[in-house]
């Protein structure tokens, strides 16, 4: 399989690359890794006539600290990068034990976190984490940038906030509360490793032992990774023990219409894996909570 | 609009005029002839076609030739050096690590980062690694034993 022709510029800045995506127009498409993008052009889905690859862009590709003291991770950082990165290990382990996680050694040699999120599969590992680790997105265009809530980069089936002029530059992990674990559990598809459901869950515990906050983020039920609202609500304020797990986890899928329904698995068992990656990722955030 | 690129393969340098659309495995079978990568399930799940980019092992059916371009590439052809198998090579000889052999360069191009990265893996670390690499023949039982006799060679 070969994808339809097309012309390759790899700039080495933002600005060039804002440059080129601003005279190419909607003949564009950003490459980050590639192992989204290739595979669907491999297969004809998708079709530019211009590929602008940012793995040249040596400013996207760092992992530090941001001015609020929240990590700061470029775009182009790699899972690899992600998952060896001693102040990832230090400040969110779960972060780094979850890109270990993701597709294979190979894809983690060029699967990036912010391709991941720009792309948007709705079996993407990161979409879940970010929903939990309520991730800022940082974004430059050709006149200044912004910074998106993750809340609200989801639109639908492998479309986000993003504008066709902006390139999404780098990601902001808020410093998490005392007292907060963080757990991914998923059942990854046993070729592509893709997570068939995946639940990310972050829950922090006060010293009275009372859940104050849960966010918990659900990938490859629906079009988009989503907030397991419900669940989220069920555990906040309450001491949470198994029969607290189970009620919550119960309704992790409560709020996705139109489930998944696939050849790898039928809206119905996707249901029922959702809500049992939700019991284990909310025991495993609160085993490491406190 | 074809793209001049000059790639590093096997210590050899080569520059070549490529359409951007070329995937690197393409290139280096049909441009350069070394056909030892082979392509198999052609959609970066099997992992037949893994190649050490710059030190990264890499599923050329899924990364562009022009991707490639200024960088060091390592295939199953530029692992033995004057005669003498890489020690993953001889680890696949000595445990019996192939049936067929179509998986095999794949396998042994991830572990050659997987011990670059960490000399002494367990056991489930090189089960975890090698899940990109996918065998018809062999269980994996002997992959992993080849792999454990790599490892300890490396360390001698």
């Amino acid at each position: 399989m070969i994808p339809q022709a097309f012309d390759y510029y790899a700039p080495t800045s933002v600005a060039d690359a804002l440059r080129l995506l601003r005279q190419h127009g909607d003949d564009a498409k950003l490459l980050a890794g590639g192992h989204s993008l290739l595979p669907i052009m491999k297969l004809r889905l998708s079709t530019p006539q211009c590929l602008i690859d940012l793995g040249r862009i040596a400013e996207l590709r760092f992992i530090g600290e941001a001015d609020d003291g929240s990590l700061a991770i470029g775009a182009m950082s790699t899972y690899h990068d992600i998952k060896n990165s001693a102040l990832v290990q230090a400040r969110v382990p779960a972060l780094a034990e979850a890109a270990g996680e993701v597709g294979d050694v190979q894809v983690q040699n060029k699967g990036t976190i912010g391709g991941s999120l720009a792309h948007a599969d709705p079996a993407g590992d990161f979409p879940a984490l970010a929903l939990a680790l309520n991730f800022e997105l940082v974004t430059a265009t050709a006149r200044s940038g912004r910074t998106i809530a993750i809340d609200r980069f989801f639109r639908d089936l492998l479309t986000t906030a993003l504008r066709p002029n902006e390139i999404l530059t780098e990601i902001h992990i808020p410093a998490l509360p005392a007292g907060t674990g963080v757990s991914y559990q998923k059942l990854p598809n046993k070729a592509s490793h893709y997570a068939v459901v995946g639940v990310a869950a972050a829950i922090t515990v006060g010293d009275d032992g009372v859940c104050t906050e849960a966010r918990i983020g659900v990938t490859g039920a629906g079009a988009t990774a989503v907030r397991a609202r419900n669940t989220e609500r069920i555990l906040k304020g309450k001491h949470i023990d198994a029969a607290v797990i189970r009620r919550a986890a119960k309704r992790a899928a409560a709020n996705i219409e139109d489930l998944n329904d696939d050849l790898h698995a039928s809206a119905e068992y996707r249901e029922h894996l959702t809500t049992v990656f939700a019991a284990r990722a909310i025991e495993e955030a609160l085993s490491r909570a406190g | 609009m074809p793209n001049e690129i000059t790639v590093t393969v096997n210590g050899t340098r080569h520059t070549s005029s490529v359409e951007p659309r070329t995937l690197l495995v393409h290139y280096l079978r049909d441009e350069l002839g070394l056909t030892g990568t082979h392509v198999g399930c052609d959609t970066s799940q099997c992992g037949a076609c893994t190649v050490v980019v710059d030190g990264a092992a890499v599923k050329s059916c899924t990364v562009l030739a022009v991707q490639a371009d200024g960088s060091e590439v390592t295939t199953i052809e530029g692992l033995a050096q004057d005669g003498e198998l890489h020690p993953v090579q001889e680890g696949f000889w000595e445990e019996h690590g192939l049936q067929c052999g179509f998986c095999t360069p794949g396998i042994i191009m991830t572990l050659h980062q997987v011990l670059d990265e960490q000399p002494d893996p367990s056991e489930e670390e090189i089960r975890h690694s090698l899940a990109g690499n996918i065998c018809r023949c062999t269980g994996y039982q002997n992959i992993v034993k080849a792999a454990q006799f790599a490892a300890q060679r490396m360390q001698e």
